[in-house]
């Protein structure tokens, strides 16, 4: 049972990338949200953003995903060509009439991942879950299965804006042992969090500078 | 390619699950049910109309169902996860308008020949009538898209989208009547059948571009 | 704080320069418009009266040059929108915006004298002639566009959705212009199917040029006064926030 789900976990990422931001800021509006923001990060190391409510830590990821257009400073993957990047936010962008097991054959499909993804169940700790209708999951539930594509599709660079809301303790630890294993093949990984993430090598707090 | 097919059979099922299919062919039904009551249940007058109320039925039952084009996808955060799958955008609303096409329009297009049967269409007007919705609907789609598209990050934007597709409609629904209405006389207009094709083409062209810097605009 | 602040105004188009121009323009733009109106109509109230139309014939220099500005107001939208997307200046969003409502007047007002003069013609108060249909779909093009700064409340947002929307929309009216005149030409008679255009001799020539410049004065009054409201409620929007945040 161990074996297939350590086949899911990343291990060494082909591409590995370097993040570097250098003086980025961010207005939303008439709002000034962060300025002067300078951080590198090199393979195998990790940003927790801290910071209050609307100091920017979602826009920040924004900004990193390429969603948010930047116009004062720069992000640079160290490549030229930006990295694959998976973005896992507020919204799951999970599909209520669908089952389990179609959502994670879609997603295997769509990012191109084998196609034995039903077996990925029992590491996101939703097993015999594959028959449910993803609406009647709860919402702990519904974050672990958005966590599908980090392991169906090998990506180098992962965005996750509070991976640890409405997630239980085991919910948690898997978010540890996912980013654990991301940090160890190469990965690099930016989070925003109200709580202290354990595998954060770098730490970023918005909205006390200015 | 498979990317191509998996957005593509997503969009279907769950247009399919969501019961926007059914939801489409019974307005066209409740649509042209209302006509005999409207105009009179005479059978010369309503075979007459017939071509363009099921024309105006047609596109009226599209335009309901645009609203979900990428409506819920922007809602649930699916639209973020299309700006980074292996696809290029474009390709990505491609598959997505191909699969409201399959889920949507080809049930309506098969409901047409019953719809026309209630308005005293003979079987022989039939398939010229088809040949026009099928040249037209690809476009009707695509431009749909559009509006859609513009009007995804407003709350409840489906009279929005309405108003922004229906000037692009209006050359679409002029040669798609026109062309059906010569099934009546029994000829086959052949250019009519080439403007629509050519409005389809030109659509499949243009329309996944505007679309997708919509979109690319709605997630910033 | 203040870069931000920066940041906004640049979003609408450092306007300090742009506003001492308005002011600078304002006044003699509006005396100029009004100037050439009241001339305009009084030349064509002394024209002669035509031996079919009688007096309704003079509807037509109303009729004639706000069509003019109704295709002229969305060609301005279209390319006030291109500047504002390509060479990314905010000043053409602010201007396509403050123009939108004036072009849909304008195209109101075609139709209106439209339907006008021709009930005498007609008999009828509508008639799906070409022109007027064309004039009918421009209108709702007009009101897409409006509905789409209505509709969007985050300010760049909705300029840039209603920049690619004034794009697509301009390439389809000349689409709708030619499929409602093959469309209308298959199913009326021709006698009936436009406006019949009096013989443009220099007694009707002049007087409708005339208005047609009246109008475009008017226009770019109209557009340049809402373009400085516009700018104005920006500012007061940025000052309130700057007070709000105790800067």
């Amino acid at each position: 049972m161990a074996k297939p789900q350590k086949n899911f976990l990343p291990n060494a990422y082909p591409d590995p990338a370097h993040l570097r931001l250098e003086g980025l800021a961010c207005s939303r509006g008439a709002r000034q949200l962060f300025e002067g923001i300078s951080q590198t990060l090199a393979p195998g190391e990790a940003l927790a953003l801290y910071g209050a409510n609307g100091s920017g830590k979602t826009s920040l990821l924004r900004q990193i995903a390429g969603f948010l257009p930047v116009e004062v400073g720069t992000i640079s993957f160290g490549d030229t060509r930006p990295p694959r990047v998976h973005f896992i936010g507020h919204a799951d962008g999970l599909k209520n009439p669908l089952r389990v097991g179609e959502t994670l054959a879609f997603d295997a499909a769509l990012w191109g991942a084998p196609k034995n993804a039903i077996d990925l169940l029992p590491l996101l700790g939703l097993d015999n879950r594959g028959w449910q209708t993803v609406g009647d999951l709860s919402a702990g539930q519904r974050r672990r299965l958005a966590l599908a594509k980090l392991c169906l599709a090998p990506r180098p660079v992962w965005l996750l804006d509070e991976p640890m809301t409405a997630l239980d303790a085991a919910g948690q630890h898997l978010i540890d042992t996912l980013a654990g294993a991301h940090l160890a093949a190469g990965g690099i990984l930016v989070a925003s969090s109200h709580v202290p993430l354990g595998f954060a090598t770098q730490t970023l707090t918005l909205g006390a500078a200015s | 390619m498979s990317v191509f097919w998996a957005i593509c059979r997503q969009h279907a099922v769950l247009a399919w699950r969501g019961g926007h299919t059914t939801l489409a062919v019974a307005f066209l039904f409740i649509g042209v049910t209302l006509m005999p009551f409207g105009l009179g249940p005479e059978l010369a007058l309503l075979q007459a109309l017939a071509p363009g109320l099921l024309w105006v039925v047609l596109i009226m039952a599209l335009l309901t169902s645009l609203d979900r084009l990428f409506q819920a996808d922007y809602e649930d955060g699916s639209l973020d996860q299309m700006m980074l799958m292996p696809l290029p955008l474009e390709f990505v609303v491609l598959a997505k308008l191909l699969g409201h096409y399959i889920a949507l329009v080809l049930p309506l297009l098969l409901a047409v020949p019953l719809a026309g049967l209630l308005l005293n269409l003979a079987p022989a007007h039939l398939p010229m009538l088809l040949l026009a919705m099928l040249a037209g609907s690809p476009a009707l789609v695509l431009l749909g898209g559009i509006g859609a598209s513009l009007a995804v990050s407003v709350r409840r934007g489906g009279l929005l989208t309405v108003l922004l597709s229906l000037p692009f409609y209006v050359p679409v629904m002029i040669f798609g009547a026109g062309a059906s209405r010569q099934a009546l006389a029994g000829e086959v207009d052949e250019t009519r059948l080439a403007i629509l094709l050519l409005i389809s083409l030109a659509s499949l062209l243009a329309a996944p571009v505007a679309i997708a810097a919509a979109l690319r605009n709605a997630v910033r | 704080m203040l870069k931000a602040l920066e940041n906004i105004s640049a979003l609408y188009a450092n306007p300090t320069r742009f506003m001492q121009l308005a002011a600078r323009l304002h006044a003699p733009l509006w005396a100029l418009a009004l100037a050439l109106l009241a001339y305009g109509l009084f030349r064509a109230f002394q024209v002669p009266e035509d031996y079919q139309q009688g007096e309704t014939v003079k509807i037509m220099f109303v009729h004639v040059p706000a069509a003019w500005m109704a295709l002229f107001g969305y060609s301005f939208i279209f390319f006030a929108s291109v500047t504002a997307l390509i060479f990314r200046h905010p000043l053409g969003h602010v201007a396509a915006r403050a123009a939108a409502p004036v072009g849909a007047t304008f195209t109101l007002i075609a139709l209106v004298t439209g339907s006008l003069w021709g009930q005498p013609m007609w008999g009828t108060w509508w008639v799906w002639d070409a022109r007027l249909t064309s004039m009918l779909v421009l209108l709702f093009v007009y009101l897409g566009y409006i509905a789409i700064w209505q509709a969007i409340e985050e300010p760049t947002r909705a300029a840039r959705t209603a920049a690619l929307l004034a794009i697509v929309g301009f390439i389809n009216v000349p689409i709708v212009k030619f499929s409602v005149d093959w469309w209308n030409t298959l199913h009326q008679p021709a006698s009936v199917s436009r406006l019949a255009r009096p013989a443009l001799h220099a007694d009707f020539l002049y007087p409708l040029l005339i208005m047609g410049v009246a109008f475009l004065a008017l226009f770019f009054a109209l557009t340049l006064t809402r373009m400085q409201m516009e700018i104005l409620r920006q500012k007061l929007r940025v000052r309130r926030m700057r007070t709000n945040q105790g800067a």
